[in-house]
């Protein structure tokens, strides 16, 4: 009855070859690296750009140990290591020089980076290390600066707008509303009409000093944010960019950053080691905002157009392939209104596009523009850095509900993705960009690494000692299964790239500690079926059978909990989760079947056994 | 070996109104604690002041370490930045000093060690964590509660669902309140200690639900409370043995795990001894109080089906 068909067996053979498969690039280290990748599509990095760079190096009397180029998908990488990082921030700042040559321009991202020093075989078996948090490894550290002057542009551009429909509303004639620099200007006809603005003005918008003015035979108005609106601006800017990067960087799917306000205007990055680090540099300081115009195609403006001349209330915005579209400047809507952006494929002409999903009010405006302007174009214009780039221009056939609305236009893939995320992350308050870059070491003491770590190995040779000396043969299956489930564990979390942090090793060793309640549970029913004159087969059968029930139960809510973890937690309580997670599973699959396994092969065809290996079975006396 | 000769049934339930007017009295002070006090947030949640040092030469972390714990700082991060010679240092924020005060006691303590060190930068960091971690983890704390209560109705019935998730909130406001009323320091894997014992308590009390409902079935003529009484100590050895071996594991961590794992065990320790008296105290009791009966557990049989189940 306690046997095994040999496929069983080989099912666990088999995880534990895996299991060391994959958990052996832990134990190789890690070295510096400096990445290179394209900044642009139009860059291509081939094999040309790595015998480039090492050549720029060499002529820097700088030389790596190590140089590989990798393509992943379209997008090539250019890795270099170094064998310490003093040389490996003299390569970068060498490498930033020689194919960087216009700084304002860069066809190329060039980041420090840590690379896995992994053999080559385990990497092409896909076998990667985990991620070793800011605390154990160290990482790469940003510093980014806010552009605060940007953040209050763009309030009083929206300010602007605000004035010009408070104005409307009230019916006060105006000649011009517009942002002039720092402040809101409207300008008037007339002394009456200013006045009756200012009154209005002031009414609705009490955050804004207004001051009259006069100019020629103008008269003017000047609106400027009070300074308790300017810091409340400049605050909530620097919120909204905090957000926006933890969207971003969540979305890269690097585990455990910090990302924290430092002084007044500046935000730092920090990312562990052996991520693609290029590409989070790319990513960080990027703004992408969507909005969507109506254009204007009527012969007026296609002749203005032709003659180089914008007319009045409209704007003229470049598509892709660098030809002129005036829109109109009202804006239909903007990425607020979105709920949702991924990157998808046209179905008929599989051309790569950006599914967007719209709020329920983004929905409806969607809805009425489109059935009021069948016909005529409307154009979807993607702000990048600042620049407005009209993405498709797709003529109006039918009313469009439901708030699903398709981008195609000359796309690639990557760029797809990528926009997608950028939408689906947020928009930045304000633009920002890195000023510093720096690698830095592991924020804890190697001692108290070491510390940490030993800790949780006499933990669990305490367990070890004790569960053999309880249990015997059946306290060393035991300590078999929980090393299976470690290994096992360690697989996993490397499968999936896990950052591992010491919070994490004591997540693991907690895991350990509590997985050792499924043997207990297994070998006291054990005991039990003996102690109540059951032959030993049947004992360990039984055993097996109803410790199974309880495990099971109170497996599976811990494993409830887990996931509220991993559902509601970010950063530091999410990794912990995740160990927490797949812990349960680990040590479920071996206790049951793992040790279970061991128990067949021992005992399993001994048919007259007298007696089992599990301590001492203690009986009452009858009473 | 065995630890556990036990003769007789253990009549744990007999003291079970006294403990738990206790543990009532025990939350309410943790609760009050919690918010009277408020918890010694670590630089995580704080934020604080950060300074980057240049050294002459490779900059000695481990003395700098040793420097800045002797000015009585426990919650700090002394950590290389960009080269051997540059270090960045960040502290949490001191009730007394601000910024500047606090980095030019900090540098004489360094500059005592060290003449060639110089200060590079000094400036104010914010929090690590956001303000949403609060409100995820209440939202997590009810998924919890909402999830296991749901589930255990199901697997086992709704009175030992809400007992179970009682005495699993009951755990997780005692640790809280510990940290509150010594002002220990709440840090994120403090935290994260909090929350591993929200799995542990609930997995302890289901194990001692899972003897309640079997012996239901088993002791058709035994009381409520008898049953209780047994199952807890069918199961007691297990208990022990299984938390023994945990508590070996985070003792280990409490000792040797250095002042990173320190104050984690320590939520581990606290959350581990009252997830094994809540979950015989406080969810079992409960149950009883709120009138568990055979009934309740044990599906009576269908008429065309087998006569009795084995016992």
């Amino acid at each position: 009855m306690n046997r095994y068909p040999l496929w069983k067996y080989l099912i666990v053979l088999a995880a534990v070859l895996i299991g060391v498969l994959y958990t052996l690039p832990n134990l190789y280290g890690e070295s510096p690296a400096v990445q290179i990748a394209g900044a642009k599509t139009a860059i291509k990095v081939d094999q040309n750009t790595l015998a480039r760079a090492e050549q720029a190096l060499e002529q820097a009397g700088l030389h790596p140990t190590a140089g590989s180029f990798e393509m992943n998908g379209p997008v090539g990488t250019v890795r270099l290591r170094f064998d310490s990082t003093d040389t490996q921030l003299k390569a970068k700042d060498q490498l930033e020089k020689t194919l960087n040559p216009d700084p304002q321009n860069p066809d190329y991202t060039i980041a420090l980076n840590l690379m896995s020093a992994s053999p080559n075989w385990l990497t092409a078996l896909g076998a990667h290390p985990m991620y070793l948090g800011l605390d154990l490894r160290g990482g790469v550290h940003f510093l980014l600066q806010v552009d605060m002057q940007g953040a209050l542009t763009s309030r009083y551009d929206s300010m602007a707008g605000e004035a010009r429909t408070t104005l409307r509303d009230a019916k006060i004639k105006n000649e011009d509303v517009e942002r002039n620099q720092q402040s809101v200007r409207a300008t008037f006809a007339t002394e009456a009409d200013r006045d009756a603005a200012i009154d209005t003005l002031r009414r609705a918008m009490p955050e804004m000093v207004f001051t009259p003015g006069q100019s020629g035979d103008q008269w003017l108005v000047d609106g400027t944010l009070s300074p308790a609106a300017i810091t409340q601006v400049q605050d909530n800017a620097l919120k909204q960019n905090i957000q926006t990067l933890h969207n971003r960087i969540n979305e890269l799917g690097v585990a455990e950053p910090v990302i924290q306000q430092q002084g007044a205007d500046r935000i730092v990055v920090q990312l562990p080691g052996v991520q693609d680090v290029a590409k989070a540099k790319d990513i960080l300081g990027r703004t992408a905002t969507l909005e969507i115009h109506m254009v204007d195609d009527s012969p007026t403006a296609t002749a203005a157009l032709a003659s180089g001349r914008v007319p009045f209330g409209l704007q003229r915005y470049d598509d892709r392939d660098g030809r002129p579209l005036l829109l109109r400047r009202q804006v239909i809507l903007t990425g607020e209104n979105l709920q949702d952006a991924q990157p998808g494929r046209d179905q008929q002409t599989q051309q790569p596009t950006v599914n967007l999903t719209l709020d329920s009010k983004g929905a409806r405006i969607f809805r009425d523009v489109t059935r009021d302007n069948i016909g005529k174009r409307m154009a979807i214009v993607l702000f990048e850095n600042g620049k407005g780039e009209v993405v498709t221009a797709p003529v109006i056939r039918s009313e469009i509900p439901g708030g699903q609305v398709q981008i195609s236009g000359s796309m690639t893939a990557q760029e797809a993705a990528d926009v997608a995320l950028l939408l689906r992350a947020g928009s930045l308050a304000a633009p920002m960009h890195i000023i510093e870059e720096r690698t830095i070491g592991p924020s804890l003491g190697a001692a108290n690494i070491k510390q940490g770590f030993d800790s949780t190995l006499y933990g669990f040779t305490a367990i070890a000692i004790f569960i053999i000396l309880y249990y015997h043969l059946f306290g060393l299956f035991s300590t078999l299964g929980l090393s299976f489930n470690v290994l096992l564990l360690l697989a996993v979390l490397s499968m999936l790239q896990a950052t591992l942090t010491l919070p994490g090793i004591a997540a693991i060793a907690l895991t350990l500690g509590m997985a050792i309640d499924a043997n207990v549970l297994i070998n006291e029913r054990i005991r039990e079926e003996l102690r109540a004159g059951l032959p030993p087969q049947q004992a360990i059968h039984l055993g097996f059978d109803r410790a199974w029930a309880t495990i099971f139960d109170s497996n599976l809510t811990s494993l409830i909990v887990g996931v509220a973890l991993l559902t509601f937690g970010t950063g530091p309580v999410r990794g912990f989760a995740v160990v927490h997670c797949i812990g349960i599973l680990t040590s479920m699959f071996s206790s049951v079947v793992g040790v279970r396994a061991l128990a067949n092969l021992w005992y399993g065809r001994k048919r007259k056994l007298k007696t089992i290996s599990i301590g001492q079975v203690w009986k009452p006396k009858q009473d | 070996m065995e630890f556990f000769r036990i003769h007789r049934t253990i009549p744990f339930m007999r003291h079970a109104l006294i403990l738990n007017i206790i543990s009532l009295l025990t939350f309410l002070a943790a609760v009050f604690f919690i918010a009277t006090r408020g918890f010694h947030l670590s630089i995580e949640f704080t934020g604080g002041t950060v300074m980057e040092v240049h050294y002459e030469q490779s900059a000695p972390v481990a003395e700098i370490r040793t420097a800045i714990d002797a000015l009585g700082y426990t919650d700090f991060q002394v950590q290389n930045f960009g080269t051997s010679q540059d270090v960045m240092i960040r502290l949490p924020v001191h009730p007394d000093e601000d910024t500047a005060a606090q980095s030019r006691t900090v540098l004489s303590a360094l500059q005592a060690q060290h003449p060639d060190v110089q200060l590079r930068r000094v400036e104010f960091v914010g929090p690590q964590v956001g303000q949403e971690l609060l409100h995820n983890g209440l939202m997590a704390l009810l998924f919890v509660v909402v999830g296991i209560m749901i589930y255990l109705a199901v697997r086992f019935e709704w009175k030992l669902a809400a007992s179970c998730a009682l005495a699993n909130l009951h755990d997780v406001v005692i640790i809280l309140g510990f940290f509150a009323f010594f002002q220990w320091e709440f840090s994120l894997s403090v935290l994260a200690g909090v929350l591993a014992v929200l799995g542990y308590s609930v997995n302890e009390s289901v194990v001692v639900m899972d003897r309640i409902r079997e012996n239901f079935r088993k002791q058709r003529k035994a009381s409520v409370r008898e049953i209780i009484n047994t199952s807890i100590t069918q199961n007691i050895s297990r208990t022990v043995i299984t938390h023994g071996s945990t508590q070996m594991m985070v003792l280990s961590m409490f000792f040797f795990g250095g002042p990173t794992l320190h104050n984690f065990s320590l939520a581990l320790t606290i959350g581990i001894w009252f997830g094994i008296y809540s979950s015989v105290f406080v969810a079992a009791a409960l149950a009883m109080w709120m009138g568990i009966k055979r009934e309740d557990l044990v599906k009576p049989i269908k008429k065309d089906g087998p006569e009795v189940e084995l016992g």
